[in-house]
């Protein structure tokens, strides 16, 4: 591929990709993201090949390996295009009958198709499921028509149009002021103004300058950055492009958890092809700007998550994280200013660039703006990565796009935010995903919602989040390493039928200690799940305690009537 | 895994100090654990001490310092499993095994390790076996998958 000198090179490309790109060409674009390919998406893709050759049909269809759609729980997912027809579940026998009565016969096959559990009625394409019905896919929607591996696919679907825009009408000033009146906040949870950040940094002394997009996702029970990264790279690329650009940073750094090896192929591809195409490198685009990105995997720590341990880690140290009595956009990274920001910060700069800032403030709620992708997980009728738009409530999420508790069960809470987060009771589900009313209410927006039924137990829960939390503390402070094990020893009395009057006062006491003197926010929001449970599920903390009794039946030795 | 190897590695990431965690990685990837050779070659060529070494190689989590088994098997414990009873699957596989978490058996048939959301929640509870996902298992159901591993 020749590099492009000038946006009007990339504008030509993108008009020959998609003079090239013929609509009404039938497509099968198959999910194949890291949870699709757990389910069987790859021999799929391939019975799809085979069976088109061998029908003679191989030059009439495209395949098309995807990242994640979304619908994890209908994996592997297909979708036929020109008309969208969508398969779910499909398995490689599945695959002749596809291919010779939709791809030949513009026909569908009623079998395969998904059934609304509420209607009982089949449903032919995606818009019409209320999972998606009911979603707001900004930043997702262009997933099932990306290739990962492809950057034209990504330039067919107006990929790299706001780098276009930046680098014609916009300065390095006009773009951190959009990017501030957006109302663009932290989509780690932190809820920190972006704007705010790049403008610190811009303003920050200093030759060389460092733009950090944090992918780690240390979240037990999280996936969506990854998915997020692994489906389409090259929005990412681009936003951390134009952060760059408008911060005079010539050095960015992708910092990748490793447990999702494709994520990692798949950066490491999109990297390598803009960097071919002129999209990376020396004079970007002809502009006279240069900026590199790099990637970094993580070892696998948790910890590694917050910002200092991860640019420690970076530098090739243990995670520590240090006191931040510097602000990172003075010294972060080799002392050096430095922005970081979490994958779905920058997911959505090219989004504000190009719908403008009017626009994008006009989703939203008045301190939160934009859109939110969650996944969500645990006993719920449709797992998979949902994004709504801010203002949208947890009951609109669990129940109308996650189709409620799964097997009929009867809905206990929802885990919001993860090990540093809280349980949100069923009389709360109005909350809305907003940061400012989620953090008043002791949460955090992180990656997951993870739903619970009444087969899973609080207090088992607790010790669970704690447990990882103490294994995944660095050990620097002493309250994480004798006051989580003081905590531990308690919960595990409780959870065992051994616990004490008094217990839950103690739990209480300890939280205290554990937030007030640690040194970072994995100590300090430690407490949080603990707290949260003991505010709404207190009763069933005195079960466990007065009654040795286990109301869900999963701590050893209680079961749901008494002590075993 | 050879010197030759190793060396090949280290060159591709500069030689630099700073890449210490990314060429270790890269070694793990490959070897499946990190033999004190490698470590001490590492060591040697990057100029960083091996104390430092060793804290890095111990305190993440990627990192493995014995030989793994024939069969590696991993179960999930993210917190969507775990709601969905990951517990009683991890118990099935402790059970055939004989084995905790991180450990490996005496003959080297298995290894067995929990690990975070593998982002096949709708899967879950699963395990993994020499990279297969066993999903939506029941405890039987794993004890059953865990038999055809011997
Ligand atoms: C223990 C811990 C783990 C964290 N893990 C992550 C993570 O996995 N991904 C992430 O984006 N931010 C994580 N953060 C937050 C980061 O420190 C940082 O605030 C964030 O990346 C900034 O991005 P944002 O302003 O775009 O939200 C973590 C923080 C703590 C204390
Ligand atoms: S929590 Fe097990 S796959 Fe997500």
């Amino acid at each position: 591929m020749a590099r492009l000198n000038s946006p009007e090179d990339l504008e030509k490309l993108r008009q020959e990709v998609l003079s090239r790109n013929d609509p009404k060409r039938p497509c099968i674009s198959i999910c194949a993201g890291t949870g699709c390919i757990a389910c069987g998406a790859a021999g799929v893709v391939s019975a799809f090949e085979e069976d088109l050759r061998r029908q003679g049909l191989g030059d009439k269809a495209d395949v098309k390996r995807t990242g994640c759609h979304g619908f994890c729980e209908q994996g592997p997912a297909v979708v036929v295009h020109p008309d969208g027809v969508f398969y779910a579940r499909v398995k490689p026998e599945d695959v002749p009958e596809i291919v010779s009565r939709t791809i030949k016969e513009k026909k569908v096959v009623e079998r395969l198709l998904y059934v609304d559990p509420a209607t009982g009625q089949r449903v032919v394409h995606e818009s019409e499921i209320q999972f998606f019905e009911k979603q707001k896919r900004l930043v997702l929607g262009s997933n099932s028509r990306i290739d990962p591996g492809s950057i034209e696919d990504y330039l067919a679907v107006g990929g790299y149009s706001a780098l276009v825009k930046v680098l014609r009408t916009m300065s390095p000033e006009k773009v951190i002021s959009d990017i501030k009146e957006s109302g663009l906040r932290g989509r780690s949870g932190s809820g920190f103004p972006a704007g705010r950040k790049w403008e610190a940094c811009r303003n920050a002394e200093g030759e060389t300058k460092y733009v950090i997009c944090n992918c780690h996702e240390g979240d037990p029970g999280a996936f969506v950055d990854r998915m997020m990264m692994e489906a389409n790279p090259h929005l990412v690329l681009e936003g951390m492009i134009i952060g760059a650009y408008s911060m005079a940073a010539h050095d960015g750094y992708i910092f990748v958890g490793g447990e999702f090896p494709l994520t990692v192929e798949n950066v490491g591809i999109a990297i390598r092809q803009a960097e071919e195409h002129g999209l990376l490198g020396q004079n970007i685009l002809g502009s006279g700007f240069d900026f590199t990105v790099r990637l970094s995997i993580d070892g696998g720590s948790y910890v590694c998550g917050e910002s200092t341990a991860l640019m420690a880690s970076m530098d090739g140290r243990v995670g520590e994280p240090i006191r931040k009595y510097d602000h990172a956009t003075e010294r972060g990274l080799r002392a050096r200013p430095t922005v970081l920001n979490n994958l779905q910060t920058w997911a959505n700069v090219p989004l504000i660039i190009n719908q403008g800032v009017e626009r994008y403030r006009s989703i939203g709620t008045s301190g939160s703006k934009g859109t939110k992708v969650f996944s969500l997980t645990g006993a719920v009728v449709n797992t998979g990565m949902v994004e709504v738009p801010m203002g949208a409530t947890l009951k609109e999420i669990v129940f109308d796009i996650g189709g409620g508790v799964r097997g009929g069960g009867k809905f206990k809470a929802l885990q919001v935010g993860g090990p540093l987060g809280g349980f949100v009771p069923e009389n709360q589900l109005n909350l809305k995903v907003d940061f400012d009313e989620l953090g008043k209410a002791g949460l955090s927006m992180g990656p997951s919602l993870v739903v619970m039924d009444e087969n899973a137990c609080i207090v088992d829960t607790v010790k669970y989040f704690v447990t990882f939390l103490s294994d995944e503390s660095c050990g620097k402070c002493t309250p994480c390493r004798e006051v989580f094990r003081q905590i531990l020893k308690v919960l595990n009395r409780i959870s065992g039928g051994r616990g004490r009057e008094g217990d839950i006062e103690l739990l209480k006491e300890l939280s205290d200690v554990q937030r007030d003197a640690t040194l970072c926010a994995l100590g300090q929001g430690a407490p949080s799940p603990i707290d949260s449970a003991l505010a709404h599920f207190r009763d069933e903390f005195e079960a466990h305690i007065g009654e040795k009794r286990c109301p869900a039946g999963v701590c050893r030795g209680l079961s749901a009537a008494g002590p075993r | 895994m050879d010197i030759k190897g190793i060396d090949k590695i280290i060159e591709k990431h500069g030689g630099v100090a700073g890449l210490l965690i990314q060429v270790l990685l890269e070694i793990q990837g490959e070897n499946h654990w990190l033999p004190k050779e490698a470590l001490e070659r590492v060591s040697e060529r990057l100029r960083v001490p091996m104390s430092r070494i060793q804290h890095i190689a111990t305190f993440y989590k990627a990192f493995s310092l014995v030989p793994k088994g024939r069969h590696e098997v991993h179960v999930c414990t993210g917190t969507s499993c775990h709601v969905r009873g990951a517990s009683r699957i991890l118990d099935a596989v402790k059970d055939h095994t004989g084995i905790e978490p991180g450990e490996t058996d005496v003959d080297s048939k298995f290894s067995v390790e929990t690990v975070n959301c593998l982002g096949c929640c709708a899967l879950g509870p699963l395990l993994v076996v020499n990279g297969k996902t066993h999903g939506r298992l029941s405890p039987a159901e794993a004890s059953e998958v865990m038999k055809k591993y011997g």
